[in-house]
């Protein structure tokens, strides 16, 4: 029975393959040089590959038959070995050019990015992203200690001369956090519920206008660090003056709150954008053993893996910002939620394996 | 085996065309040839695709307008339903512009095609550079992501200098010049390096090229005209060793494309010169038999010739066969 059933199998593939051949063959006598014949006997195994690119390339992978995707390799591989022969036996242009341009459409495909959408989200979450974060270890360190500079200096130069304080921070009609404000007017600027409608709006336009920011600092690693440095210092001179201002009037824990509950993720993530950029400009400047080229690539894609993460905690700085701050209107429960943020990132990025080591 | 020849090489100063052209050595030991793509190519598919962009967020936003219009947004009262609807169309606007600023090359990139709608209408798209001794290296989601961050100091950053002045009502001409700089800078960067690489394209390692969409033309030697037989007047050509020895690949190549295109001033005008140089006389309205067996008994001569190791560049080039 079992050997009725593989003749009867062995049957279909000669059938098969002898009638493909029969055809082959009747159009390849039809052609007085040998070099066509050569390109009839196969042509139809390259319009087989080439139907299938067609439907790879527009998205419609669920339109080929199992069949056609276990041949893929195959063809792909028939392929190269006639582009070979062609190229050292025929002078039909046409023909050649056909077939490199073929050649490239099936390596792009053969050899596209290893894993789909939901695979590579997968690794993302599942260590890739704690990885990445690790791996720029060195410059995160350099850009906390610019952040922190940053806060030092706005801090001092505010407490020098109180006019700095216009300097860093545009004054805006109506803005009651100024030199000079009553501790009273400080006080309810960090309990008001000034945003009570429209909270959603609020935290959307937040999260846009940051997630902004931090790509430009991302961005910037690419004139050697500079500009990164100096967008981070900016930016922490600010909180580092509003640290002075609140602290004139005994308000400091209460503005640590305020800030923490969405700035130990939003200024974590300013922080890794900043690393990230540092990251860049570093390995250009001094690349190493490599060509500037090859270190600024790969310095790249390592870091645009936390360029997405930083999107990410973003979005989260941006609801916590718009809701959670709002929302929550003492000081203890603010600092608790912040603290808990801070807690989770580190234990994240920092204590989290993932899974590459089970794998 | 000898390399694929570069014609141009030998023949004229290099072309703009050959200039572009790479070679990278595939896992199967396969070098494939590649095309990068030319700057004001590059330039076409970027304005297609931002008009694109632009498109999409001012249809957004004219939908939400009506929208907001039709359920009378004005006359909406706080804290009723109508009024948290509102407020969720607002921030589906943010977030919409939001990804069509950011998201629209990331989404089309990391697709199979590897372009967006603005290279694909001009037939680019973008690939990861090899490795120094020319491997060829997979594309990855890690490089999309890095070159499409880039855009945002490479484009947008400008208009955001511009815009910013123009808001403040400061200097907008000092502001405009310093934009007009930087911009300068990341727009004129691809002329300052061999491959065209834009910054984006150096922090990510990719470079952009030609993908190239053939259909594979007819084989030539098939039917009576290729067997030197005229279909016409039923005259037979035949061609000797001497009167094939004056041509090579490059002049072979040329008449192929004479044929293909098929155009009867082209074809006699070819067919007068080819008589002219091995002394036949002409005649008049035969010529596409005549050239369908010169070209094929050339190709037969060249192509022997190159089974055993003898390659004739051009007619300038010494005989392969003696």
């Amino acid at each position: 029975m079992s050997s009725s059933a593989a003749g009867r199998l062995g049957g279909t593939v000669v059938g098969w393959f002898s009638r493909r051949e029969d055809a082959a063959i009747a159009a390849a006598e039809q052609a007085s040089l040998r070099s066509d014949r050569f390109r009839l006997e196969r042509e139809a195994d390259w319009r087989r590959l080439e139907a299938m690119l067609v439907r790879i390339e527009s998205g419609r992978i669920g339109a080929i038959s199992d069949d056609d995707l276990v041949a893929l390799p195959a063809l792909y591989r028939m392929l190269v070995s006639s582009l070979s022969v062609a190229r050292d036996t025929t002078l039909d242009a046409a023909t050649l050019g056909y077939l490199e341009g073929l050649a490239q459409r099936a390596w792009f495909v053969v050899y596209g990015p290893e894993l789909g959408f939901r695979g590579w989200l997968r690794r993302f979450f599942g260590g890739g992203w704690s990885a990445s974060v690790r791996a720029i270890g060195p410059d995160i360190l350099i850009a906390l200690a610019m952040m922190i500079t940053g806060a030092g200096v706005g801090w001092l130069l505010v407490a020098g001369n109180p006019d700095w304080f216009y300097a860093l921070m545009p004054a805006q009609p109506g803005d009651v956090r100024v030199p000079g404000a009553s501790r009273a007017a400080l006080y309810a600027s960090l309990f008001g519920k000034s945003h009570e409608t429209g909270l959603a709006v609020f935290a959307a336009y937040l999260f846009s206008n940051n997630a902004q920011v931090s790509i430009l600092c991302y961005a910037m690693g690419f004139a050697f660090g500079v500009p990164a440095i100096l967008l981070l210092i900016h930016n922490t001179a600010l909180l580092g003056a509003l640290l002075w201002l609140y602290h004139g009037q005994g308000l400091t824990l209460e503005l640590v709150g305020w800030l923490s509950v969405h700035g130990t993720t939003e200024l974590f993530a300013i922080m890794l954008a900043g690393a990230s950029g540092l990251h860049i400009g570093r390995s250009m400047a001094f690349p190493g053993g490599h060509a500037v080229l090859d270190a600024a690539a790969e310095a790249g894609r390592r870091t645009a893996t936390v360029m997405t993460g930083v999107v990410l905690m973003l979005i989260v700085a941006g609801l916590l910002e718009g809701f959670a701050r709002q929302l929550i209107n003492a000081t203890a429960p603010r600092l608790a939620l912040g603290g808990f943020m801070l807690g989770w990132w580190l234990l994240y990025f920092f204590a989290y394996r993932g899974l590459a080591g089970r794998r | 085996m000898a390399l694929w020849p570069r014609r141009g090489v030998a023949r004229a100063p290099m072309s703009a065309r050959d200039r572009r052209q790479r070679v990278i050595l595939t896992a199967e030991g396969l070098r494939l040839p590649l095309t990068l793509a030319s700057r004001g190519t590059r330039a076409a598919a970027l304005m297609i695709d931002l008009t694109m962009i632009v498109t999409t967020i001012i249809v957004t936003t004219a939908l939400i307008v009506l929208f907001a219009r039709a359920i009378d947004a004005d006359k909406v009262k706080n804290g009723t339903g109508a009024n948290d609807l509102i407020e969720a169309l607002a921030v589906f606007w943010i977030i919409a512009v939001f990804l069509a600023r950011s998201t629209w090359f990331l989404w089309f990139e990391l697709g199979s095609r590897g372009a967006t709608p603005g290279k694909r209408l001009t037939g680019i798209r973008i690939a990861a550079r090899p490795t120094r001794d020319g491997a060829a290296t997979r594309l990855t989601a890690e490089a999309v992501i890095a070159r499409n961050l880039l855009r945002d100091i490479e484009l947008f950053m400008p208009l955001i200098f511009i815009g910013g002045a123009m808001n403040a009502g400061s200097d907008t001409t000092l502001a405009g010049w310093a934009s007009l700089v930087w911009f300068g800078i990341f727009a004129g960067f691809p002329f300052f390096n061999r491959d065209g690489l834009r910054c984006g394209d150096v922090i990510a390692g990719t470079w952009v090229v030609e993908a190239p969409r053939r259909k594979l033309d007819t084989a030539l030697s098939l039917g009576q005209g290729a067997q030197g037989i005229s279909t016409l007047t039923g005259a037979h050509y035949r061609f000797s060793e001497a009167e094939l020895a004056i041509y090579g690949e490059y002049e072979l190549q040329v008449l192929e494309r004479v044929l293909r295109d098929n155009r009867p001033d082209a074809l006699t005008e070819v067919a007068q010169a080819i008589c002219h140089k091995i002394g036949w006389s002409s005649g008049a309205g035969d010529e596409r038999a005549f050239l369908d067996a010169y070209y094929t008994q050339l190709r037969a001569r060249l192509e022997s010739g190159m089974r055993f190791g003898k390659r004739k560049a051009d007619k300038f080039a010494g005989n392969a066969g003696g």
